[in-house]
């Protein structure tokens, strides 16, 4: 058969039942074998809406996403996605077309050096030079995307090369000698930090992305309640532990909660559990915990000690290492009582300082209402794809994440234009569950020609923009630190966004009013096929409390 | 938004203390690694992204043709190390890297130094040749070509001496590195 033929068996081995891609000159005979492959293709408008969408169908589902693209201008707009899951650990295989052998390196017509551009955000990729590595690629490709700490993988393959006629034969072993991720964590390593949990008088659990996707919530709630262990998760871990938990402290970090941050500041002992401790986490680095001694569990050896030195590693996957410090934990039989005043500081925080913003006394609605408004229509049960800005931060706030893979949100790399394209890709791949992506009016117009896949494709997810007419974001930056020096921050109320979802065949509609909004945003719910709701906010809000830019997390501010 | 976001312009000082941890010494690293296209871009690619400086670099094949050494001494006094390797363990196509203590290990550089030999000189290039063990691999009557095998220092000590007598260029292969002992590199 022909390789691309090859490469569609491969997709199906892999279980592959959806991919998100656009076709091009140098991609033509892969889009041939599509043709009557019996794999479900999502014509995209634009590569990196193809990308996200991958990204966000691998997020919602857990499986492997797929995305396409030709050579040049089809891979180089796939970058930001590339880049995207390389931050966030997003499972995505990114197959590209590239321009025959005999013109590589010629700059032939479309031609970009997808290899070298992608090198540096990639897991690992593949430079196809003989139509006989093709379906070994593919499936080493599968693998590295989704063992370990996952992440994307490019194949990049050559015109000439995928219509070759090649004898398949299926692919069953996968051994790659320079690849060999540790699983299970060290048993020493983790006898010892359950013995520092047993004797911490001040624990905090922190917990990221790597719980979502070693699949640890259930074990992080073990833990967390093998005693009384207070939890924050980041960002990117938000739903990994429920929301609603008793000894839930809130996110952390720069736009967390000051009761998570507080206890972060005077933690005797963190136990980090596939996080990374990054600078939105930390703020300033020399004044971060300062009492604190650090248990990291991480799959990723590199993420040890890079930022925090830790005192007791333990490199593995969450689900394993968690599991058996739980058990080595209930065989110590320590004293619950002694973290009776650690929760009694912990309690009074959470009561004097819990998220707040001074409520419109008239119709206006303010963006965190919308949140809450959303929460409420939703009974908190939908997953909620975010773009990138205030909204991202208020929505990471005001919606109780309670399941794994309920919140997804470009968290690294912060990239606009993320969230109608991952939203599709969530839709696509988890189509029973309701899927609201809140934008802002600035990001949405980064990939709104999306719009034009789902109503085709019939993805019904409900889009709510938070439009307060700024990049308000950026706009708050400037308010707070420049000096209220507004530098190209007013987008104002361009575009209608009412007439845009109707031209591109959705539903438009807009809400002014608070005291309907949560009808309204269940009407918008019920609605069928795509809807677009233009949501006119408060325009100059910030996003609080705030630790700002090289503070310390107990100088939080708002 | 990059950090800080705040007006306040930074200082040169601040900058300069802003980079990372420093061993202060010559790290020799070898890499054992497999032998595809586009692994030595990927290995290149971690040290150029944070600015790092490699001073020599070498490949070659090994006793299996499945897999290449490469070998490769950057300055721990200027560029904190640590990570960096922790990144290069990640590649796929990296089996294994030791960063080699200097007094467990072998290193040997090949160098070719051209001199200026007018009449007079030499014979004295001749003798220095012959206490550094070097080879004459080429000679004019204004010039020899010379060939000097060691570890770097001793390279660099040739290079001092022929300096003196007009040095019209020289080439050196980088370090290769293996460790002392019965063990494996």
């Amino acid at each position: 058969m022909r390789a691309v033929d090859a490469v569609m068996e491969c997709l199906k081995a892999e279980g592959v039942d959806v991919v998100f891609g656009l076709p091009g000159g140098a991609n033509l005979p892969t889009y041939d074998a599509f043709y009557d492959a019996g794999i479900r293709h999502v014509l995209v408008r634009h590569e990196a809406g193809g990308g996200h969408a991958a990204e966000g169908y691998a997020k919602a589902t857990g499986k492997v996403g797929v995305a396409l693209a030709t050579s040049g201008p089809g891979a180089t707009n796939l970058v930001t996605p590339i880049a995207d899951a390389m931050m966030d650990s997003v499972p995505v295989v990114f197959i590209t077309g590239q321009v025959r052998t005999e013109l590589l390196g010629t700059d032939g017509f479309q031609e970009a050096d997808t290899m070298g551009i992608t090198l540096p955000i990639v897991k690992h990729s593949f430079m196809i030079q003989h139509p006989l590595e093709i379906p070994r690629a593919i499936h080493e490709a599968f693998h590295i995307a989704r063992t370990g700490r996952p992440g994307p993988v490019v194949i990049d393959i050559p015109q000439d090369l995928s219509r070759a006629e090649i004898a398949y034969e299926p692919v069953l072993d996968v051994s790659l000698p320079g690849y060999q991720p540790t699983v299970e964590g060290n048993q020493k390593q983790i006898r010892q930090a359950a013995n520092a949990l047993a004797s911490a008088r001040r624990p905090v659990i922190y917990a990221g992305g790597g719980v979502i996707n070693s699949g640890a919530s259930a074990e992080l709630v073990e833990l967390a309640t093998s005693d009384r262990f207070p939890v924050t998760c980041t960002l990117m871990g938000l739903g990994g532990f429920p929301g609603t938990h008793a000894q839930w402290l809130g996110m952390l970090g720069m736009h967390g909660t000051r009761a998570a941050n507080y206890a972060m500041d005077e933690a005797d002992l963190i136990c980090a559990v596939g996080a990374r401790f990054d600078d939105r986490i930390t703020g300033k680095l020399a004044e971060f915990a300062p009492h604190a001694k650090f248990i990291h569990i991480d799959i990723d050896p590199a993420e040890i000690s890079k930022n925090v030195p830790a005192h007791i590693p333990i490199v593995g996957d969450a689900r394993h290492v968690l599991r058996k410090l739980v058990a080595e934990y209930r065989a110590l039989e320590p004293d619950p009582e002694r973290l009776r005043d650690w929760w009694a500081r912990i309690e009074a925080w959470k009561a004097e300082h819990p998220l707040r913003y001074e409520d419109s006394t008239d119709a206006e609605i303010k963006p965190q209402y919308l949140v809450q408004a959303l929460y409420e229509a939703t009974d908190g049960q939908a997953i909620v794809v975010s773009d990138v800005g205030q909204h991202q931060m208020w929505t990471a706030q005001y919606y109780h994440f309670t399941r794994p893979r309920q919140w997804i949100n470009s968290g690294g790399l912060g990239t606009m234009g993320f969230g109608l394209p991952a939203g599709m890709g969530a839709k696509v791949g988890s189509p029973d569950d309701t899927v609201c992506v809140i934008a802002g009016d600035g990001s949405i117009q980064m990939n709104s020609q999306e719009l034009a896949t789902c109503v085709q494709e019939q993805i019904a997810v409900k889009v709510f923009i938070m439009n307060n007419g700024y990049l308000g974001m950026v706009r708050q930056w400037q308010e707070l630190f420049w000096d209220h020096r507004y530098s190209q921050v007013d987008m104002g109320e361009h575009p209608d966004f009412v007439k845009l979802a109707e031209a591109y065949g959705a539903t438009g509609l807009r809400f002014t009013d608070k005291a309907s909004l949560v009808e309204d945003i269940r009407a918008a719910i019920a609605t069928p096929g795509t809807v677009v709701a233009d949501v006119r906010v408060t325009r100059e809000e910030n996003t609080y409390p705030m630790i700002a830019p090289g503070a310390a997390a107990r100088d939080m501010v708002g | 938004m990059g950090e800080p976001g705040t007006k306040t312009p930074l200082s040169l000082e601040e900058l300069d203390a802003a980079v990372g941890l420093r061993t202060g010494r010559k790290h020799v690293l070898s890499i054992l690694v497999e032998n595809r296209p586009g692994v030595l871009t990927r290995i290149a690619g971690l040290f150029a992204r944070r600015g790092f400086n490699i001073e020599t670099l070498t490949v070659g094949p090994t006793d299996d043709e499945k897999f290449s050494r490469i070998t490769l001494t950057v300055d721990g006094a200027l560029h904190p190390i640590d990570q960096v390797t922790k990144q290069l363990h990640k590649l796929v196509n990296v089996l294994k890297i030791r960063d080699l203590e200097p007094a467990g290990t072998v290193t040997r550089e090949l160098a070719l130094f051209k001199v200026a030999a007018e009449a007079q000189a030499r014979s004295e290039i001749l003798e220095f040749t012959e206490v550094f063990r070097g080879r004459v691999v080429d000679t004019t009557k204004r010039s020899v070509t010379v060939e000097v095998t060691g570890d770097s220092e001793k390279i660099d000590a040739f290079e001092r001496v022929v300096r003196t007598y007009g040095l019209i260029e020289m080439m050196r292969t980088g370090e290769i590195a293996m460790s002392r002992g019965r063990t494996e590199t």
